[in-house]
């Protein structure tokens, strides 16, 4: 971004205290946080079976996610950017629905379409034998869905705003269009394909209510950590908190070591 | 300044609308999942004679619910579908009285229509092909269906817990699960969506669902409908939608 205006002078006072009780919206949760940890009990409570087979969860399903996103998510941004077709402004808006809609809702509506008696789950049930309710593909499908409008909307907007002549001198050149999808625009928007990636990934990490809706809540299976999080603050508070504690750091790890990787130069 | 104008008209329709709302007192009753319908009947009929209290239900796993509370959630009325979550909410000290005993469930098995797993009780729980969910550990409903396979000696092969008996039902409904235990109350509930197979007398739970006053509460309203509640007129209600009121 050009004309970048950071100013040295002392900041008015009308945007700092503002900006300040905003802060606090996000600092206060995490001090309630910080201050309820069992911090001697922390090793043993992250150790037990429980944190550590919904960690793997988390990690395979957000990680999967985010896989999936990049693979179906990247195509469906560049024909949303670049392809001409009626009704094009109803499709983005469907695409990006899951990021208004309440996760449950996403979540009841898998069950329906992909359960086991569900419009497009019972087919694919008796041709394949996959059900997808209650098993790890359900949660990486739930997370997907929730996570992908994500990397869509952060590409699709660098698509959006790309300089078409440097593409456009590559056709001349004889480039194939595949070959300038290839060479010339995924790099071109590498920045912002990398902070789509950390942003679903970081959506699908921290996914809840579709998941549960849809695949369910049992340990090993389809326990991820939120879910694990959820469960335990009914019956083991400390369990709970520590989870949570997990959940904050890798998530605000990603999103900080990302952020000062690629953002900064976008 | 067009922007401007909309917010100013923006702000003065929140304004009217929340001067539209009537001067009732709102009373919140928190109550257990498995209350919903009746609960929603009895607000009805509650309001009706009472057109000065507004009830507003909060619906949730109970002990959703006593976290809700324990938190310092605002709660007029507790209703728990069981007895040890009431009494972790009386240690608290939050009670503003003793809790009353005002209904009473059972468990019973529910599958889809039709049966698809050809399921016959709680016996079948420990057949591996099927799809089988329960109620969560901690959550009334979980506890007690843990407590009933043990009575019979069934190892439970699960494939969910849920989170609140709602939400298994859903999953039943659905014909994602072949079967999850619940209440009698909750099949009934649920018409011909779902099948319940009885559990037997002997092998079966009996959920106690105790109702408090909680501290701080708007007394009048609060009071009220714990004694409606009570009334023959509550119970019949309560009866209508299952429940074993004594």
């Amino acid at each position: 971004m050009t004309g970048r205006a950071r100013t040295k002078q002392r900041p008015p006072l009308l945007l700092v205290v503002p900006a300040f009780v905003g802060l606090l919206f996000f600092a206060v949760p995490l001090i309630g946080l910080l201050a309820r940890t069992p911090w001697g009990d922390l090793p043993e409570l992250l150790s037990s079976s429980v944190v550590v087979d919904a960690f793997r969860l988390s990690l395979l399903a957000s990680i999967g996610a985010t896989a999936l996103s990049a693979v179906f998510g990247v195509p469906l941004a560049w024909v949303l950017a670049r392809v001409e077709f009626p009704g094009r402004s109803i499709i983005r808006g469907l695409v990006l629905l899951p990021l208004v809609l309440p996760p449950v809702v996403g979540g009841a509506a898998l069950l329906f379409a992909l359960g086991r008696r569900g419009a497009i789950g019972e087919p694919l049930n008796e041709l394949t034998g996959l059900v997808l309710p209650f098993s790890t593909w359900g949660v990486v499908v739930a997370a997907t869905f929730v996570s992908m409008p994500f990397l869509i909307i952060t590409v699709e907007g660098a698509l959006s705003s790309l300089d078409g002549r440097h593409e456009g001198a590559a056709a001349t050149l004889g480039a194939t269009r595949w070959t300038v999808v290839r060479r010339i625009t995924l790099p071109m928007i590498a920045p912002s394909l990398a902070a789509g990636l950390a942003l679903t990934w970081a959506r699908a990490f921290g996914e809840f209510g579709a998941t549960i809706t849809f695949a369910g809540n049992l340990q090993g299976r389809t326990q991820t950590l939120p879910l694990a999080v959820f469960v335990a603050l009914e019956s083991d508070r400390d369990t709970a908190i520590a989870i949570s504690l997990v959940m904050v750091v890798v998530s605000l790890t990603v999103l900080v070591l990302l952020r000062n990787r690629w953002w900064r130069t976008t | 300044m067009k922007n401007a104008s909309w917010i100013v008209a923006f702000l003065a329709v929140a304004v009217l609308v929340s001067c539209g709302s009537d001067e009732r007192t709102e009373v919140f009753v928190s109550a257990a999942a498995s209350l919903t319908d009746s609960f929603e009947a009895i607000e009805e009929a509650f309001e009706e004679r009472n057109p000065s209290v507004d009830i507003v239900l909060n619906l949730a796993g109970s002990s959703t619910l006593r976290e809700q509370i324990l938190a310092g959630a605002p709660a007029d009325v507790f209703a728990s579908a069981n007895e040890s979550v009431m009494d972790e909410i009386a240690g608290a000290g939050l009670l503003a009285s003793a809790a009353t005993v005002f209904a009473t469930n059972r468990l019973e098995v529910a599958v889809p229509p039709a049966n698809p797993g050809a399921i016959s009780g709680l016996g079948d729980f420990d057949r591996e092909e099927l799809v089988l969910g329960l109620c969560a550990s901690g959550v009334p409903c979980g506890d007690f269906a843990i407590e009933a396979l043990r009575i019979v000696g069934v190892d439970p092969m699960v494939d969910t817990y849920e989170p609140n008996v709602r939400s298994l039902l859903t999953k039943v409904e659905s014909g994602d699960l072949d079967a999850g235990i619940v209440y009698y109350t909750d099949v009934l509930a649920a018409h011909d969506r779902v099948e319940g197979i009885p559990i037997p007398a002997e092998t079966n739970v009996v959920a106690r669902y105790p109702i408090a006053v909680l501290q701080g509460a708007v007394d009048t309203g609060a009071a009220a409908f714990v004694a409606f509640v009570l009334s023959a007129d509550g119970r019949e209600i309560l009866a209508e939608h299952g429940f074993g009121t004594r």
